[in-house]
């Protein structure tokens, strides 16, 4: 069992993989929108709709890791949700193509997600699991620890009693609890906030997914042992070939653990490329910002002020002209009357929705 | 009446204790520092190294379980843990204010935004007349940069960051000499935290007021304050300016603090892991509260308290001080 290092290193160790060996990326998302009907009640048809998510389409590699960050509000883990089918999209689709696709419906065959139900979710939900924020309410405190992460394997069906406690002690001991059978049979507030998080992992990972939906797994945490926990979730990536969705509100910590970033603003995907590119050369004006209003601990250094006016606009009902039009320092009459730009390759690797780019 | 150059706040030695059924829990440990008038100083630490109990201490807010066994907080020069409840009710809000981390918890929800600042005015005698206390919540709110009409709405009607400008706005409501700032930004998203960052600088320096900031977003300490003190057990390990304080640390734990924080400038270097947790308080160890996850360690540190290393106002409780520039005092 390989032990697990203490300090995060970059996730760039290898080669983002963006491409399987089949040159296919594990996730492809095209058109992915979601809407939620306000005001509807059992005789009344919705008056207006939340664009959580509008026409987002984005690719993840095998074993890659992208971070989603925005604003709270901006979409961000409604599309995490979409993608675990925790919620259905209202338009748009999700392909995923699991490289060892020993349960696929058809070797080699692309599994469109809105087809996915019945048994066929069953076997889906083995390769895609999801982290959740809160280490405090996203587990049962009635149940032990061995009963939290082998109900994965239960439901899967995976092996006899004997094969289970195995798997959980190794998976145990990969997340740094040890002695592992000292955990067991321990419930969940007997352990700090950082040790549930990572029994929240290791439940995510126990059944070895390809691919994990991380929605802030660090954002609860203090600061000694939310390092902790950022180096585990890399170095399982490594060991275990798990590609991240990665969503988060803070940039510092995406660019620890993400190879790319995609900025969200209002249910939009407005920047996307590889981590330090975006924080090097930002090139959307939300992003500029976003990136400006980071404080900063060298007491030497003065930020400047970022370059935004007002409050996040509402989501429901947004016009068609740009998200960011009210609040951009750049915005043109093109701008106002156009819809809002498409995302586009300014330079390789670099996208972004931007008509003043 | 009171020097100009003495310190607003004087905290000399101060323990407190909370009573639970695990036993005693030592909150605060023979802490000491003082607040100079104008100056903002930052305390950082993770959690429950006793930030909050400080703060708490100040604003002599403290559960019944709770007991000080030692040392005294001065503001002014007068002693508030002599003062009866009282004259300390008098004192909170005029004198010394406190915005809290949970702002939705502060603002009543039933009554207008403006009328409860209002209220505070008036319990005060801030303004003789009720127009007047009205003028005066509108500027507040202009100054954290809030629009006037707002006064009128209902908490429910506010966003998280309109809130917590009320509840900064309410904290300066009747001209104090010091706000404690308890993480007051942590729950809010950064675009928004940096304008109520930029807004309590500027108001502070405008009104030659006194903060205590406390966070454990080092960034933010970093440029919000003049000096900086760093918690860790329920004891202030190491203080000093803000720049010299985060430029050379001299405390293991700060260092070990601030290399654990990922930043988004300058060159990627890797993070370290500040390996297991904080001590319990209930049975802190022997010596150096922080030998048991100090690289630095050695026999000295597991048995004696470390005496303080100095140079000039920067200072730290360390046997192995990182920065050698620090001597100890004879």
């Amino acid at each position: 069992m390989e032990s697990v290092s203490n300090t995060p290193e970059a996730p760039n160790a290898r080669t983002p993989g963006s491409e399987a060996s089949d040159g296919e990326p594990l996730v492809a998302v095209h058109g992915l929108t979601k809407l939620f009907p306000v005001g509807a009640g059992p005789f009344r048809k919705p008056s207006s709709f939340i664009h959580a998510v509008d026409d987002v389409s984005f690719q993840l590699g095998h074993g890659e890791s992208l971070g989603l960050v925005g604003e709270s509000g901006c979409g961000k883990t409604t599309v995490g949700k979409l993608l675990v089918k925790l919620l259905e999209p209202t338009d748009g689709e999700i392909v995923f193509r699991f490289a060892d696709d020993s349960v696929a419906p058809a070797a080699d065959d692309p599994w469109d997600s809105a087809a996915i139900r019945g048994r066929l979710l069953r076997s889906f939900r083995r390769r895609v699991q999801m982290i959740f924020q809160d280490p405090y309410e996203s587990m049962n405190p009635r149940r032990t620890i061995y009963d939290i992460i082998s109900e994965p394997l239960s439901v899967q069906g995976m092996g006899d009693v004997q094969y289970r406690v195995d798997r959980v002690l190794e998976i145990l001991t990969l997340v740094g609890l040890a002695p592992a059978g000292a955990f067991l049979f321990r419930h969940p507030h007997e352990l700090s906030g950082g040790q549930r998080q990572r029994i929240a992992i290791a439940r995510a990972l126990v059944i070895r997914p390809s691919f994990v939906v991380a929605d802030e797994p660090t954002s609860m945490l203090d600061v000694s042992s939310r390092t902790g926990v950022m180096s585990l979730m890399q170095d399982l990536a490594t060991e275990l070939g798990v590609a991240y969705l990665y969503v988060t509100h803070d940039l510092a910590v995406a660019r620890y653990m993400c190879h790319r970033i995609a900025v969200m603003y209002l249910g939009k995907v407005v920047e996307l490329a590889e981590t330090e590119e975006l924080l090097r050369n930002p090139l959307h004006p939300y992003t500029k910002a976003l990136l400006s209003a980071v404080p900063v601990a060298d007491p030497g250094r003065r930020r400047q002020v970022p370059d935004i006016r007002g409050d996040l606009a509402t989501p429901i009902d947004p016009p068609s002209r740009c998200r960011f039009y009210e609040r951009c320092p750049a915005a043109t009459e093109r701008c106002l009357n156009h819809p809002h730009p498409p995302i586009e390759e300014k330079t390789p690797g670099h996208l972004v929705a931007c008509y003043e780019v | 009446m009171t020097d100009r150059s003495d310190p607003l706040l004087t905290v000399d030695g101060l323990s407190l204790s909370y009573q639970t059924r695990q036993g005693e829990v030592q909150a605060i440990r023979n802490v000491s520092f003082e607040l100079a008038r104008g100056s903002a100083l930052g305390l950082v630490g993770e959690s429950g190294c006793g930030k909050t109990s400080v703060a708490n201490c100040l604003m002599r807010l403290l559960p019944d379980n709770a007991r000080l066994s030692a040392g005294r907080v001065l503001l002014d020069g007068q002693d508030v843990f002599l003062l009866t409840e009282e004259e300390m009710r008098l004192q909170r809000w005029r004198r010394i204010s406190m915005v809290f981390q949970a702002a939705m918890n502060v603002l009543n929800p039933v009554y207008r935004v403006g009328q409860q600042i209002i209220e505070a005015i008036e319990t005060h005698n801030v303004e003789p007349t009720d127009t007047a206390a009205r003028e005066r919540v509108a500027r507040l709110f202009r100054m954290v940069g809030l629009d006037p009409q707002l006064m009128e709405r209902y908490p429910h009607e506010f966003s998280g960051g309109m809130r917590q400008r009320a509840v900064i706005a309410m904290a300066l409501s009747c001209d104090p000499d010091l706000m404690i700032a308890d993480e007051p930004t942590t729950a809010l998203d950064v675009i928004v935290q940096d304008r109520i960052l930029r807004e309590l600088k500027a108001i502070q320096q405008q009104l030659a007021m006194s903060i205590i900031y406390i966070s454990h977003d080092i960034g933010a300490v970093a440029e919000v304050t003049d000096v900086v003190g760093v918690m860790y057990a329920g004891r202030l390990v190491e203080m000093g300016d803000t720049a010299d304080v985060f430029q050379t640390p001299a405390h293991p734990y700060t260092a070990a603090l601030m290399s654990s924080f990922p930043s988004i400038s300058g060159e990627r270097r890797p993070l370290t892991n500040l390996p297991g947790e904080p001590p319990n308080l209930s049975d802190p160890p022997p010596g150096c509260p922080f030998h048991p996850r100090c690289a630095y360690a050695t026999d000295v540190c597991r048995t004696e308290y470390p005496p303080q290393v100095k140079s000039g106002s920067h200072w730290a409780a360390c046997w192995h001080p990182l920065d050698v520039t620090l001597v100890p005092q004879s």
